[in-house]
């Protein structure tokens, strides 16, 4: 297979995100709006929004989430944008990478010269059940569903299969989700941006406020074993296993990368893109790695002309712990079957050998499915930027990699980002 | 070409507690579900083909917060059920509710648990509808 290359390079100029979290009264329209002014500030030398050529949105389900179809234009006229071409996709809780390989492609086939993309979702409307229902539209309704399948339950499955294959134990994901609130402790974006000791901490002055007995746990380990603290949703994940319900919106700002230096003292380069889909979990070869992000990973590597050792860090869709382990597997990180002890040994840490999930991940940030695709980007380009405050990885860093899955990996987008000197 | 490899073939044979797959004539793989057409080979000649209902438990989990079907289904956090994919005997796998283990009890749910064929049947009259789901031998 010849390496693919992009006709022409594309560069990041402009980067912006809401909040993630709950919020009653705002509708995607209103956080969108937030995240647009918010990049609008990121662009160095500034840019008449007019000058927008077209706009990507990556969106899962505003229909069944708001009953509002046709978002992107609504989208584009809030921005200001119309009537320029405004075009939503859909993959799960993939849309906004499919949505940023559109924009790039865009950009490459020289068609545009300035794209904006976007991830949105606004799920905080519907009661639980009903969330539960919308995410499992992504999955095969007539093979999959049938038999009680939930998104929880299908990567608990998958941890089962993980652990029966591996040795791995439900100890090894609650480190993931450990680590994830340690880093998003450090992202006032993040919906749950707390680590757990301080959590557990809550939970105690909760209960002595209300004059219930106070709960006593030995530490976070055994916070996460309590039943009542840290219910099971479906064995072995736990609710601290998995991502929450979340609104928020985030964007990019996309140029070709002969216009990069025109509005940025500090562009972001687009290395490696890689896209792929597959069928069905039960139809596959493997239930402890994910095909399509094996695939889109291999993409993205030989575009960018590196290998995994030249990531020096990684955003990935945590959005169960069991799925940043077999991310790390997939992305060439670390061999099949040693995600899960190089995340007990703190491999995937802040200060670790291969920082994962600098933001909090999904399960802290939040996850507003067809958002977090761009949100992941939107910290890569903090980062690169050295623009990420308390939590900026030190040392001079020039590779970073996103990871955005949709459903149990019928689609895979990985990107590789670079920093030039 | 007139498809009748379709979901509702499956489903309507379901209904009648056949567990019924396709087969291509000419590699003599099998398929299920059931598809119209071998996607290795883009052949549609195909025929209906009986599996045997025996399989092994490759993956599972227990659900204690489920999707509103398995809550009308009479299913919750105190009366979790069990669900997974399941390699049939024949080569394909499948996802299916796991009956006949205690879901509150994973330790006790092994990985290639040999199992057998149950067919589930929810509902009344015209709107009786069989689930596909297997128990240990």
């Amino acid at each position: 297979m010849t390496v693919k290359k992009l006709s022409r390079g594309v560069a990041l100029v402009g980067a912006g995100m809401s909040k993630f979290g709950g919020f009653k009264g705002k509708s995607s329209r209103d956080l969108f709006v937030e995240a647009f002014v918010e990049m609008l500030g990121t662009v160095d030398k500034g840019i008449d929004p007019r000058k927008i050529e077209a706009l990507y949105v990556g969106n899962f389900s505003s229909d069944l989430f708001e009953g509002q179809g046709q978002l992107a234009p609504i989208l584009a006229n809030w921005t200001g944008l119309t009537p320029i071409p405004a075009t939503r996709v859909e993959d799960a809780c993939a849309s906004a990478g499919v949505a940023l390989r559109q924009g790039i492609l865009a950009v490459a086939s020289g068609m545009y010269d300035i794209v904006l993309v976007a991830g949105i979702e606004k799920m905080t409307d519907l009661p639980t059940e009903k969330v539960t229902d919308t995410l499992a539209t992504a999955a095969d309704q007539q093979y999959e569903i049938p038999a009680g399948f939930t998104f929880p339950g299908f990567y608990a499955s998958m941890a089962t299969a993980y652990m029966h294959t591996y040795g791995a134990t439900p100890e090894t994901f609650m480190k993931v989700g450990i680590k994830n609130h340690n880093n998003g402790s450090l992202n006032e974006k993040a919906q749950f941006g707390a680590k757990i000791t301080t959590l557990m901490e809550a939970r105690k002055a909760s209960a002595a406020k209300k004059g219930l007995p106070i709960p006593e746990w030995a530490d976070e380990m055994a916070f996460l074993h309590d039943d009542k603290a840290n219910p099971v949703v479906a064995w072995p994940m736990r609710l601290y296993d998995c991502s929450p319900v979340s609104d928020g919106a985030a964007v990019v700002l996309l140029v070709s990368e002969e216009l990069a230096g025109k509005f940025s003292n500090s562009p972001i380069f687009v290395a490696g893109t890689g896209h792929a889909s597959d069928g069905a979990l039960h139809d596959r070869d493997t239930l402890t790695s994910i095909p399509a992000a094996k695939l889109a990973g291999q993409q993205a590597y030989e575009m960018a002309g590196i290998t995994p050792a030249d990531i020096d860090f990684a955003e990935v869709h945590d959005c169960f712990t069991i799925a940043e382990i077999i991310a790390t597997e997939d992305l060439g990180f670390f061999k099949p079957g040693e995600g899960g002890r190089m995340a007990e040994d703190g491999e995937t840490s802040r200060d670790g050998e291969k920082p994962v999930n600098l933001s909090g991940g999904l399960k802290s940030k939040g996850h507003p499915v067809g958002a977090s695709g761009i949100g992941q980007v939107v910290e890569v380009w903090k980062q690169l930027r050295g623009e990420a405050g308390e939590r900026q990885l030190p040392g001079q860093l020039r590779f970073g990699l996103t990871h955005n899955v949709g459903g149990t990996g019928q689609t895979c987008v990985v990107h590789i980002f670079e920093k030039r000197d | 070409m007139d498809n009748q490899f379709t979901v509702a073939a499956y489903s309507s044979h379901l209904n009648e507690h056949r567990l019924m797959g396709s087969r291509d004539i000419k590699t003599g793989e099998v398929f299920l579900p059931p598809r119209p057409m071998n996607p290795a080979t883009y052949s549609t000649e195909m025929e209906w083909v009986e599996f045997s209902g025996k399989g092994t438990l490759v993956a599972f989990t227990n659900v204690l917060s489920g999707p509103t079907a398995m809550i009308a289904a009479g299913y919750d956090r105190k009366n979790p059920y069990t669900v997974g994919i399941v390699k049939t005997a024949e080569g394909p796998m499948i996802s299916a509710q796991i009956l006949g283990v205690d879901s509150t009890d994973p330790a006790s749910i092994k990985i290639g648990t040999p199992l057998q064929v149950r067919f589930v049947d929810r509902g009344e009259g015209d709107s009786r509808k069989t689930f596909l789901a297997f128990e240990p031998v």
